[in-house]
């Protein structure tokens, strides 16, 4: 069987399409790179939505917790608490059996049961809360002389809003917001570890990377495959944040704009 | 546990949860909270070390010394850290027992991976499959302080790197006009005065050790997560003194409940060392501090 045929044959095995049954034995090079590959296409998946719907939510979070109001400010807070302060292994667990429990209420909840939906929500709600700290974080930092400035050309409300303190603010949040997407892309590889099942073996990458893994009783091969897509991953993830910081700051002088720096922050 | 709790199908209500909550199973799955502290408690400095080693070596004047250790800083950033937990359980088992194997049995013709096997002799094995069960359990959580330190150990290492450059350079300047040899000046100047600059990196990293516990659950520890798992599940009266429906929602949340106390506990303790260290040093926080007392 040449590389192609697998290709065709496995390229879309993480989303039921192409051949039902996984290599079992005699595995090459080009099945595990296809294999673990395909499984990519989670891992973006559960990537791009979460980073998606986080972003909104994570920006109610930050005002939510700059707000004035102590009811709004503590729910934010505790919202933040709550997502940072436990594993996200333990969230993914514990939304996986909550899910459960509620099916047998109501079949309403079926599809929270499975992956797609249920750990998308989780991933959802832990990157509102990562990111919501940043963009606090950005929120204090913006400089009193530009809300002086607002203020003096009376803009007030959402026209202030709209105009100066959420670009000032993604802009300043912009790097840490660019990590927080690269490690909410790694973290994605927690799923199929967490209870919620791989159904008919639709994993992702690491899914597939454990399978062969397992199966040759050779680590060697397919983790660094893995490694080599979650570094092409990244870079894209670089590439794009980095464009988009481009335009964010492209009124600023070069020597003024933020730099990208990339810092670790491993699990969640 | 109790005397009332020899029949436990007479029990009703909070009787029946004291004794249910007291059984041999739940006394297990108590320990296994002193398993996760373990594992703390050891990684933690065993981290730290590897972290010092590797941020030493990367700003050795030897060259491969300098490879090395930079590209330990680098490898953990890119990849999802549980690809390296998965795989350094592996990498680590097979690595000793390879070594073992080229020890103990020089004279062995076959080789040693066999298709989808890898095979080594019987007296290179580890554990040896004559040992006890506790020997393969302390084994296992052996290797799993060693992945977990190998991996903290890099970010400890980035971590410490950065510190040591953040100490001011005229503190060294000084050192060397004072005739202290480069190695001196390392110990004594540098290595004490680091940790100030090291500490927000470094609690930053206790916390995300503490979050990363759960993962011995992947490595084949028997955890908190096992036992959750386990004793959550629903239980019929034919296989249980205390049958259940599926409880395992409600200790998943108390699990959730035990890490952020833990980290709440972690953020206060950490404050107060933070409050500590910056006293009388030249930073905002030791500004403040004696400001605050003027």
């Amino acid at each position: 069987m040449s590389c192609w045929e697998t290709i065709a044959d496995y390229g879309l095995r993480s989303l039921g399409i192409g051949e039902r049954l996984l290599p079992r034995s005699d595995f090459t090079l080009c099945q595990q790179f296809t294999l673990i590959g395909s499984g990519m296409l989670w891992n973006i998946y559960f990537g791009v939505l979460a980073l998606a719907f986080g972003f909104f939510l994570s920006i109610a979070v930050a005002l939510g917790k700059a707000a004035h109001n102590p009811l709004l400010r503590k729910a934010a807070e505790w919202f933040i608490f709550l997502f940072r302060g436990s594993p996200l292994f333990i969230q993914f667990f514990f939304a996986y059996f909550a899910f459960l429990s509620l099916k047998s209420v109501h079949p309403v909840f079926d599809p929270f049961t499975s992956a797609w939906l249920g750990a998308l929500i989780v991933l959802f709600l832990n990157t509102s809360a990562y990111a919501g700290e940043i963009f606090f974080g950005a929120l204090k930092a913006i400089p009193k002389g530009d809300l002086e400035a607002a203020d003096a050309y009376g803009l007030m409300g959402w026209k202030r809003f709209r105009r100066i303190t959420f670009p000032t603010m993604l802009r300043l949040a912009w790097p840490a917001y660019t990590n927080e997407a690269i490690f909410l892309f790694h973290a994605t590889a927690l799923v199929f570890f967490s209870g919620f099942p791989a159904w008919q073996q639709r994993g992702d990458a690491l899914y597939y990377a454990s399978y062969f893994a397992d199966k040759t009783f050779n680590p060697f091969v397919p983790y660094p495959i893995l490694a080599f897509y979650f570094i092409l991953l990244t870079l894209c993830v670089i590439g794009v944040f980095g464009a988009i910081n481009r335009r964010l700051t492209r009124h600023l002088p070069q020597d003024r704009r933020p730099k990208m720096r990339l810092r670790p922050m491993l699990v969640r | 546990m109790f005397a009332s709790c020899a029949d436990p199908e007479t029990l009703t209500g909070l009787n029946w949860l004291a004794c249910y909550l007291t059984n041999g199973k739940h006394l297990l799955f108590y320990q296994s909270f002193g398993t996760v502290m373990l594992l703390l408690v050891i990684t933690a400095p065993v981290a730290l070390a590897f972290g010092f080693l590797g941020a030493s070596a990367a700003r050795s004047h030897v060259a491969p010394f300098r490879w090395l250790g930079k590209s330990y800083t680098s490898i953990v950033r890119g990849v999802p850290d549980i690809a390296f937990f998965l795989f350094f359980v592996i990498a680590l088992d097979q690595a000793f027992e390879w070594l073992r194997h080229q020890v103990k049995c020089p004279d062995w013709g076959q080789p040693i991976r066999q298709g989808s096997d890898f095979v080594v002799c019987d007296a290179a094995k580890l554990p040896l499959s004559s040992s006890p069960q506790w020997v393969h359990e302390t084994y296992g959580f052996a290797l799993a302080v060693l992945t977990f330190a190998i991996v903290f150990g890099a970010f400890a290492a980035n971590v410490l790197f950065g510190a040591m450059r953040s100490v001011p350079h005229a503190q060294m300047e000084t050192a060397e006009a004072y005739g202290f040899s480069s190695r001196q000046a390392f110990w004594r100047i540098l290595v004490p005065q680091m940790w100030l600059y090291a500490l927000p990196g470094l609690s930053n990293l206790w916390m995300i050790l503490i979050k990363a516990t759960p993962l011995l659950f992947l490595l084949g520890v028997e955890d908190i997560v096992y036992w959750a798992r386990e004793l959550g599940g629903s239980k019929t009266a034919r296989f249980s003194d205390y049958p259940h429906g599926d409880w395992r929602m409600w200790y998943f949340g108390a699990l959730l409940v035990f890490y952020l106390l833990l980290t709440k506990v972690s953020e206060v303790a950490l404050d107060r060392l933070m409050t500590r260290l910056s006293h009388g040093q030249a930073t905002s926080g030791g500004e403040a501090q004696r400001k605050a007392a003027a």
